[in-house]
């Protein structure tokens, strides 16, 4: 597997609160939009690999105890 | 005074079939391990003789059967490989124990390369089954239905630190540490409170505060004394308490904390009472309150919350490391660690590139969000467990972290070295050089000794008691002058 480079992905979660109108509400709704295009695209990636027969996988995967 | 962290994690993982009805976990585990081949892949045994798991660090011998395989069961059950590590089969999980490493950096890189190895058995294994079925395996530690397999990890511990020191000071470390080491399980199992998600895979399982048992009634800690080494010098901390985790982040800030906290009890550095008044009751309080606000009740009668609990231990740490050296790695350790309790103060969620249950979470509940499903839903219990699974292509975290969605701690090329080297600073690095070199005269191996057999000649044992002796420093002028087993062992006698 060769090496990837990182794609730099901005960071979610509060580290600091933007409020307000105007140009900072601007940017504000275009962070808000990339993100959504974010999740929409990693769910899409999701969907492809996820397990098709979920229900039946998950009851039958059954393990013995170990340590 | 605080010893060198010689550590070490062993990794059951979950295993399955799928299309095959007569499906038998042991069976498959002896598939697996055996399908993983190397060059001397011969009749090497493990050698069970000086193994003592009943010996109770408390000061006592446990009375029980030991279990020691036959010749034929053993050599079909276990391997060990030229990277110094364990490949074997564990009752009826496949387990992997990575070779002794000094640093948490080379744990990381090691601890990984075991999923290597991992995935490349599970690959050919698979190949061996009748058509249309196929083998399955899980980085995790919980079928949802009340089993639990475990990840443990070791460290090396100075044995004049005395157990009871180690026991009164971990216990609440153990128990809140899960903030940032936490695996996350999507709802609770054995008889625990219901719930959506909680932050660890295992916390619902643990049933006592301190004994030797690992399968049954798991103790917050384990006293199992078997150092694997010169018992008058050392001990080796069993932690089983732990998730099976992901994200590098997560495994370096696991084992480097933890490590960090131990060399402070061997050095007297804990100063503080930390005592919680139910650790048993407080581990799964905490993982089953993502918010991460949940107050736990102290001996003391104060409440605090798990991470204002690890902020003490961290005031302790920085304080340490102001009047004692720390290498570099731990330095790093002690920043990130810095860094992870301020953002979990802040908002848990801010993690997701670095915590495994959080960035679970995070890829849950976005799916959950856009597809209208719930925390019943299957489909959310099939992804709690697909971020687990082995394959580049369909694991979940692994495609986290193609995406460039995870912090990396470590690169692909150390991790792929390390499939086939050993750290060389520790007596790993003897254990893989024999095996490279001598192959067909390794009789059998343990984690402290080696046994060849040359030629009609009894077995030798040669020890290795020391865990930083047998480094590549130290042996490879002799095995630069052993071409064969012979000379290496006539060598060793001059």
């Amino acid at each position: 597997m060769a090496d990837t480079t990182q794609k730099q992905k901005p960071k979610r979660g509060g580290d600091g609160e933007e409020t307000g109108t105007g140009e900072s509400g601007q940017k504000l709704a275009k962070k808000g939009a990339e993100l959504k295009e974010e999740m929409d695209a990693l769910v899409d990636e999701i969907d492809e690999v996820l397990e098709e027969n979920a229900e039946e996988f998950v009851k039958n995967y059954v393990q013995r105890g170990g340590e | 005074m605080s010893i060198p962290k010689v550590m070490g994690t062993e990794i059951e993982y979950g295993i399955t079939v799928r299309n095959d009805r007569d499906f038998d976990p042991i069976a498959s585990c002896v598939l697996l391990v055996n399908a993983y081949r190397e060059e001397h892949a011969g009749r090497i045994l493990w050698d069970y003789d000086q193994e003592n798991p009943l010996a109770d660090a408390r000061g006592f011998q446990v009375d029980g059967e030991k279990y020691t395989p036959n010749q034929q069961e053993n050599i079909a059950r276990n391997k060990t490989l030229v990277n110094g590590a364990r490949f074997y089969v564990d009752h009826a999980h496949p387990e992997y124990s990575c070779p002794e490493v000094t640093n948490v950096r080379d744990l990381v890189i090691h601890e990984k390369a075991g999923e290597r190895v991992i995935e490349m058995a599970r690959h050919e294994a698979s190949a061996l089954l009748p058509p249309g079925a196929q083998l399955l395996i899980y980085k995790n530690n919980s079928d949802r239905k009340g089993n639990s397999y475990g990840s443990h990890e070791n460290y090396l511990v100075d044995r004049r630190t005395s157990f009871k020191q180690i026991v009164e000071h971990m216990m609440s470390f153990l128990v809140t540490r899960q903030v940032y080491c936490g695996a996350g399980k999507v709802g609770s199992e054995n008889r625990a409170q219901p719930c959506e998600y909680q932050i660890t895979q295992r916390a619902d399982f643990f049933e006592t505060e301190v004994a030797l048992d690992t399968m049954v009634k798991r103790p917050i800690i384990n006293t199992r004394d078997e150092p694997h080494a010169d018992r008058e010098k050392y001990r080796r901390l069993h932690v089983i308490v732990g998730d099976s985790n992901m994200s590098e982040y997560t495994i370096y800030l696991r084992n480097g904390a933890t490590a960090l906290v131990l060399s402070m009890i061997e050095d007297g550095a804990i100063k503080k009472d930390l005592s919680l008044r139910d650790p048993v009751r407080a581990i799964k309080e905490i993982s089953h309150d993502p918010s991460c606000r949940r107050e736990i009740a102290m001996e003391s009668g104060k409440k605090l919350t798990a991470v204002q609990i690890q902020r003490e231990f961290l005031e302790l740490a920085l304080q340490y490391a102001s009047s004692h050296t720390l290498d570099d790695v731990t330095k790093d350790v002690l920043a990130k660690w810095q860094h992870v309790l301020e953002q979990l103060e802040r908002d848990p969620m801010g993690l997701t590139r670095e915590i495994d249950w959080v960035a679970k979470k995070a890829l849950i509940e976005s799916f959950m969000e856009r597809k209208g499903l719930d925390w019943e839903s299957p489909q959310v219990q099939m992804l709690d467990l697909q971020y687990h699974d082995s394959r580049a292509d369909k694991g979940l975290y692994a495609m986290l972290e193609r995406q460039g969605r995870m912090e990396r701690i470590v690169t692909d090329a150390e991790i792929i070295t390390a499939v086939t080297e050993p750290p060389h600073d520790t007596r790993a690095y003897f254990r893989g050089e024999c095996l490279k070199r001598y192959p067909a005269q390794v009789f059998g191996v343990n984690w402290d000794s080696i046994s060849f057999g040359i030629g009609d000649e009894p077995i030798k044992r040669v020890l290795m008691g020391e865990p930083l002796k047998g480094s590549k420093a130290h042996v490879e002028d002799l095995l630069a002058a052993s071409p064969t087993a012979a000379d290496l062992v006539k060598n060793l006698r001059a």
